[in-house]
């Protein structure tokens, strides 16, 4: 029987690693082939962008259950640093010296915030980090070294499809083993009920500032990814629209839930793309559609749940059985 | 100290607006625990609507703010019945991700009709354009104007709450909705009635910030917007006399601030003074602690 399920957990997780080589082998072949051009690639790297944030306000948000208004914040920290340092260096170990800086800058940043704010609570916990997010917006804007309200143009262009797969893989498989570990596993009791949790034992400040800590790291890859595909980054990308997007995926896909997260990046970035040529009433509809999702599913695309391979291999099964009978 | 005097009152009349619209915040968050983002939009459209009014039908000052205080009303009434009322009993992300949907739905349909162009107001005439000289500090009848409003408005306001009986409901609401029912009040008239209070101050606000900047645009709400929200915060969320005195310091330390330090930076500190609060002292400058219980 314990054997069985061993069997049974190395398959699920040699058939994710499949899925992993796959997604990443489909769309490399796509780029090739010349079938995902220019203009898919830009739509393809918003979605990976999106994703990591989402992901990783999803933690913060979703799983510890604080409110954060802030995630541009640490974003921005993660694209200036990156900026900045591979505008120096514009080589590739210059990139990944960059990518590194910025996403440890992000973290510390998300740790001196997160270690007074985070004893708010809820709505207040949310007006802080909005706050926090906008004071450094405007230090970014009123610095020399980055060039005001301008922005930092000509940021040498590193990041493509393997860099962005590497990434945005590596912070879904980083925030769900987070999630099954004690540490996560603590992080979701402090949502459930956080006098309890404290009751039980676990110190919510440690936990709650380590959910902080890694989100905002995330945030700062995205960033970093963001300066160096876009080579050009200005304050006003990181305002509180860009905060509200993305917590806005989160609530979308389910708040608590990694792969409505992912779902919900990538609808929304592919709602934008095909509203484009509709340029003026692209956001008209952008948000009745959020008020109408939000008035007739409040909890979500994925509400708590999980996307699953067994879900999906039953999906599918229901498919090929209807296919049968045609 | 001329200048410094001079300073005062212009932040006294940036103050007053943000007190405006903190106000309806304040009311509603008290009432239901709602940020509501669109609050800020509810403040831009009455500009709009007092731009349109003075502009293309020529009606005085006077009628416009009614008519934009009118208008507004209907708007945050209708807002509160469509939007936030089926999401009465889901969770309060869920409502306030609704409120931020309304918040840009207003902004963007705002800019689909009336362009993303900054207009402007048509200028003052008669007693309005004068200035009041006392001493070396000039005080234009403007900046009395509107502080004339706005304490009519607040002293209206206070009347209501605490003299009327949909007031008495109001209060009855905020501090326990399920009590308040049992007690034979109708809990969702008086929300529409609080979202009615709160959106004809933010169409009054909007209508002043136009004469007084003298230029309005479809985003000009969603900074104001914060800035109002903070000084609800700093005077302590949900206490109507803390979003009044919290708008007022609001105003004045951003217009000493752009004054003697840096303008560039006030924004900046309107909001560490926010972290700063609400470190310290998280239920305001007026509201008790409140320790939570299991």
């Amino acid at each position: 029987m314990k054997k069985l399920a061993e069997t049974m957990r190395n398959t699920k997780s040699w058939s994710k690693l499949l899925l992993l080589v796959l997604t990443y082998a489909i769309i490399h072949l796509l780029i090739i082939f010349g079938i995902i051009q220019d203009f898919q690639q830009i739509t393809l790297t918003t979605i990976c962008i999106n994703i990591i944030l989402a992901v990783s306000l999803n933690l913060i948000t979703g799983f510890t259950g604080q409110f954060s208004l802030g995630h541009a914040g640490f974003m921005s920290i993660g694209a200036y640093t990156c900026a900045l340092i591979t505008m120096r260096m514009p080589t590739i170990p210059g990139f990944i010296l960059g990518l590194v800086a910025g996403a440890v800058a992000a973290a510390i940043v998300g740790i001196l915030v997160g270690l007074p704010t985070l004893r708010l609570r809820g709505d207040y916990l949310a007006i802080a980090t909005l706050g926090m997010s906008e004071i450094i917006r405007i230090v970014f804007l009123n610095l020399n070294i980055t060039n005001g309200a301008a922005g930092l143009s000509g940021i040498p262009q590193f990041v493509n499809w393997p860099w962005l797969f590497v990434f945005t893989a590596g912070t879904i498989l980083l925030i769900v083993n987070f999630l099954k570990s004690s540490h996560g596993r603590a992080c979701i009791s402090i949502r459930e009920d956080e006098i309890a949790a404290e009751a039980m034992g676990i110190n919510t400040t440690k936990y709650k500032v380590t959910a902080f800590a890694i989100g905002a790291f995330c945030a700062g890859i995205a960033g970093a990814l963001y300066a160096s595909y876009f080579f050009f980054i200005k304050p006003t990308t990181f305002n509180f629209q860009k905060s509200v997007d993305v917590l806005v995926m989160v609530v979308l896909g389910g708040m608590g839930s990694v792969s409505g997260s992912v779902l919900a990046a990538i609808l929304l970035a592919l709602i934008s793309t095909f509203l484009q040529s509709f340029s003026e009433l692209r956001m008209v509809i952008y948000s009745l559609i959020l008020i109408i999702i939000m008035i007739f599913r409040p909890q979500g695309l994925m509400g708590s749940k999980e996307l699953s391979l067994s879900m999906l291999s039953k999906l599918g099964s229901k498919f090929s059985f209807r296919k049968g009978r045609v | 100290m001329e200048q410094f005097l001079q300073q005062i009152i212009n932040g006294i009349s940036l103050g007053s607006i943000y007190a405006l619209v903190a106000l309806g915040y304040t009311m509603v968050y008290g009432i239901i625990k709602l940020i509501n983002f669109a609050h800020c939009d509810i403040y831009m459209i009455g500009a709009y609507v007092g731009y349109f009014c003075m502009t293309f039908l020529g009606i005085g000052f006077v009628p416009s703010l009614l008519a934009a205080m009118a208008v507004c009303t209907v708007l945050g009434v209708t807002i509160e019945k469509i939007a936030y009322k089926p999401l009465r009993n889901a969770t309060r992300i869920a409502v306030l991700i609704t409120a931020i949907g309304v918040s840009l739905f207003l902004e963007y349909g705002t800019m689909f009709f009336v362009k993303a162009q900054v207009r402007s107001y048509p200028p003052l005439t008669g007693l309005l354009a004068e200035t009041l000289r006392l001493g070396n500090i000039s005080v234009p009848m403007l900046q009395v104007l509107i502080l004339a409003i706005t304490v009519i408005l607040m002293l209206l306001l206070q009347f209501i709450v605490n003299k009327t009986k949909i007031g008495k409901a109001m209060r009855a609401v905020s501090m326990d909705q399920d009590a308040a029912e049992l007690m034979g009040i109708n809990v969702d008239t008086t929300i529409s009635f609080t979202f009615a209070l709160g959106s004809a101050l933010a169409g009054a606000a909007g209508i002043l910030v136009g004469i007084y900047y003298n230029s309005i645009n479809p985003l000009m709400g969603v900074l104001p917007g914060l800035k109002s929200f903070v000084a609800a915060v700093f005077g302590g969320i949900g206490i109507i006399p803390g979003a009044m005195i919290g708008g007022y310091i609001i105003g004045i330390v951003e217009v000493l601030i752009s004054g003697y330090i840096n303008s560039m930076y006030r924004d900046a500190f309107v909001f560490a003074i926010l972290i700063l609060i609400l470190i310290l002292k998280p239920a305001g400058l007026l509201g008790k602690n409140t320790r939570e219980k299991v």
